[in-house]
């Protein structure tokens, strides 16, 4: 069951021309000529739909922006950035709450880093064979052929240590860096949206991909809850109610590439480990569920993402930077929250009852 | 989600007669489930062997757990305690030799709702944002997989936290809570898993003392009802008040066999070295 899930994850982003052509070719037909003629890649016409799904939300942003006055909605490669930006705050805690509480934050850099070297390599194959699809793209293959290496290499050695994490890390950078400066007198792209992102440059080929990502991740995070919550909070006793933990830790692996390379548009490389973690610790503060922490994380992870956004808008301010401040912001204000709430809580303790051997008979 | 909340106050509500009905019905479950199985051994080890590595942490283990019986393992620390439950458990391999749970090979043994475990959790602090019920609700896990927990899961998911006395913590962050109350958490988690066999790695490290004996009665209830028990102890009174096999282990098995004849023999001081025999002693 696992395994024929991940067959279709890895299917599912190796491959989207297969699993996404047909409804492409049936949904494509009706769009508006305008769309067909702007782009010109093969990935084109396997998004067309949700080329589609963008202009709809750019109307929709574009009647919010007349109602409201506000001259930060009024341009197109703002709703494309603000479309983004939330799906960003919807995944990146949703992932980063499997992944901070196993101590493995470090771990969203490390594939940011190596998701750089794939950016490059899509660089490359546009400049040498003209591939014409987003460089994020090759980014997402390359980040999750590297996730499922650290994890392969964690299962082996049994431990995911960082040092083995911080190879990883430099050899993508090295790897990335390396080929863009041999590919440089080709080239006419800044690496620099790709280092610290950049709202004006989320192309709709690339917000599409991301609506794609944003799809399987989070219904894969539905669909297997359970399991990774089990996993989560103790490997041992999840592995001994017969989950496959190997499994489910390279599906999060995996997830975590995805979510990476898709807030890489706006976040950037360096700054995009910030969403998965930031959120998710001032959630951990205020939160007593996990359930809560989770919706809460989101929230304040999409105020984040809002509130930076507008605030770099009018700054004129680069937007992944000030995002990350207001996330930083947040979970300054959510551990003073914490704090008074666990002196407010104190005094009200109950009694704790007897273990009743009776009605333990009623368990089994 | 909206599950969740619906049962959070349901907790408050639910009155003793409602326990002690399900607990006659479950009961009488339990009894037709273990006629219906055959009297294979729970667990089998024959010859096993195994060790992080070269040098062997454990060998020549050849041992059977009957259903419904109630076994500890002793030994001191580094004697293989752990290293022989994750065999049995199949969380390791042996280099030499076979385990079996259940009649399958340990290591490839996948119905979890067979098998309840208790680790030493005390000492370990999360700081995951994680209710008491949450953490009860994972039991159910191998029972609904990709599911969402009916209400019959959520009533076996309450009765375990009534069981263990923490009906009221049930809405408590598991971080908040001392180690005793921790381990109760935990301990309800396995019952709510309704297995076949609890398997407990120290169960009551961190765990104060009046309930520490409550805690071996409740296991000798739930062994009354035909559950196996498998109980790895450093705590040598508990061990030979309330279990009925013991099995002396380092490295080696230095003794298998009723608990009576266990404290007469001499595996203990063949095992320990005579300090911890004296300390058996006074245990």
């Amino acid at each position: 069951m696992t395994g024929a899930i991940l067959t279709w994850l890895v299917a599912a982003v190796l491959d989207p021309v297969a699993n996404l052509s047909a409804a492409g070719l049936s949904l494509g037909v009706g769009l508006p000529e305008t769309m067909a003629a702007l782009q010109s890649s093969p990935l084109d016409s396997v998004l067309a739909p949700l080329y589609w799904v963008l202009d709809q939300w750019s109307g929709f942003v574009g009647w919010i922006a007349k109602w409201t006055g506000l001259q930060v909605l009024e341009y197109n490669f703002m709703h494309r950035a603000i479309l983004v930006g939330l799906c960003i705050g919807v995944m990146a805690p949703l992932i980063g709450t499997f992944l901070v509480h196993r101590q493995l934050a470090l771990i969203g850099d490390a594939l940011a880093h190596t998701a750089f070297a794939g950016v490059a390599i899509g660089l490359f194959l546009n400049a040498t064979i003209e591939l014409g699809v987003t460089p994020y793209l090759t980014a997402v293959v390359v980040a999750m052929i590297a996730a499922l290496l650290i994890e392969l290499i964690s299962e082996v050695t049994d431990a995911y240590n960082d040092v083995s994490m911080a190879i990883v890390l430099s050899t993508g950078f090295a790897l990335g860096t390396t080929l863009i400066s041999i590919n440089a007198g080709g080239l006419t792209v800044s690496i620099d949206q790709y280092l610290f992102g950049n709202l004006s440059t989320v192309t709709s080929q690339s917000a599409a991909v991301l609506l794609v990502l944003f799809a399987i991740i989070v219904s894969v995070v539905a669909v297997t809850r359970n399991q990774l919550l089990y996993v989560t909070f103790d490997e041992t006793a999840a592995r001994v109610s017969g989950i496959p933990v190997d499994w489910y830790n390279r599906i999060v692996v995996m997830l975590t590439a995805m979510v990476v390379v898709g807030a890489m548009q706006i976040m950037g490389v360096i700054l995009v480990a910030a969403m998965l973690v930031v959120p998710v610790a001032g959630a951990s503060q205020v939160a007593r569920s996990f359930n809560e922490a989770l919706l809460v994380s989101i929230v304040l992870a999409e105020l984040a993402v809002l509130i930076g956004i507008g605030l770099s808008y009018y700054a004129g301010a680069t937007a992944g930077g000030v995002v990350v401040l207001v996330a930083v912001a947040i979970y300054v204000l959510a551990v003073a929250i914490g704090k008074v709430q666990t002196a407010a809580g104190e005094e009200s303790t109950p009694e704790m009852g007897s273990i009743d051997v009776q009605s333990g008979s009623s368990s089994d | 989600m909206s599950a969740d909340t619906s049962t959070e106050q349901r907790v408050g509500a639910r009155d003793g007669a409602d326990t002690a009905d399900a607990a006659d019905e479950t009961a009488a479950t339990t009894e037709t489930t273990d006629s219906s199985r055959s009297a294979d051994p729970v667990i089998e080890l024959s010859d096993v062997e195994f060790g992080y590595t070269a040098t062997p942490v454990v060998r020549d283990i050849s041992l059977a757990i009957e259903p419904g019986e109630y076994l500890a393992v002793v030994g001191p620390n580094g004697s293989g305690k752990s290293t022989l439950m994750k065999l049995m458990l199949g969380l390791l391999e042996p280099d030499q030799g076979t385990a079996t749970l259940f009649g399958e090979s340990a290591h490839r043994f996948d119905d979890g709702q067979r098998v309840g475990y208790v680790a030493q959790h005390a000492s370990a602090s999360k700081e995951m944002p994680i209710t008491v019920r949450e953490v009860v609700k994972m039991g159910r896990f191998p029972h609904v997989g990709f599911g969402t927990l009916s209400s019959e899961d959520w009533q076996v998911v309450d009765e375990a936290l009534v069981t263990v006395g923490m009906g009221e913590f049930a809405n408590r962050r598991i971080t908040q809570l001392s180690g005793g109350q921790r381990q109760r958490a935990f301990i309800a988690r396995a019952l709510a898993s309704e297995a076949e066999m609890l398997v407990l790695d120290e169960p009551t490290v961190g765990v104060d003392a009046e309930s520490v004996d409550a805690f071996y009665d409740l296991l000798e209830s739930l062994n009354d009802q035909g559950i196996t028990v498998l109980l790895i102890e450093h705590d040598l009174g508990a061990v030979t008040d309330h279990a009925d096999r013991v099995v002396c282990l380092n490295g080696r098995v230095h003794f298998d066999g009723p608990t009576e004849e266990f404290v007469d023999s001499d595996a203990l001081a063949r095992a320990f070295g005579t300090a911890a025999n004296l300390a058996g002693d006074g245990g």
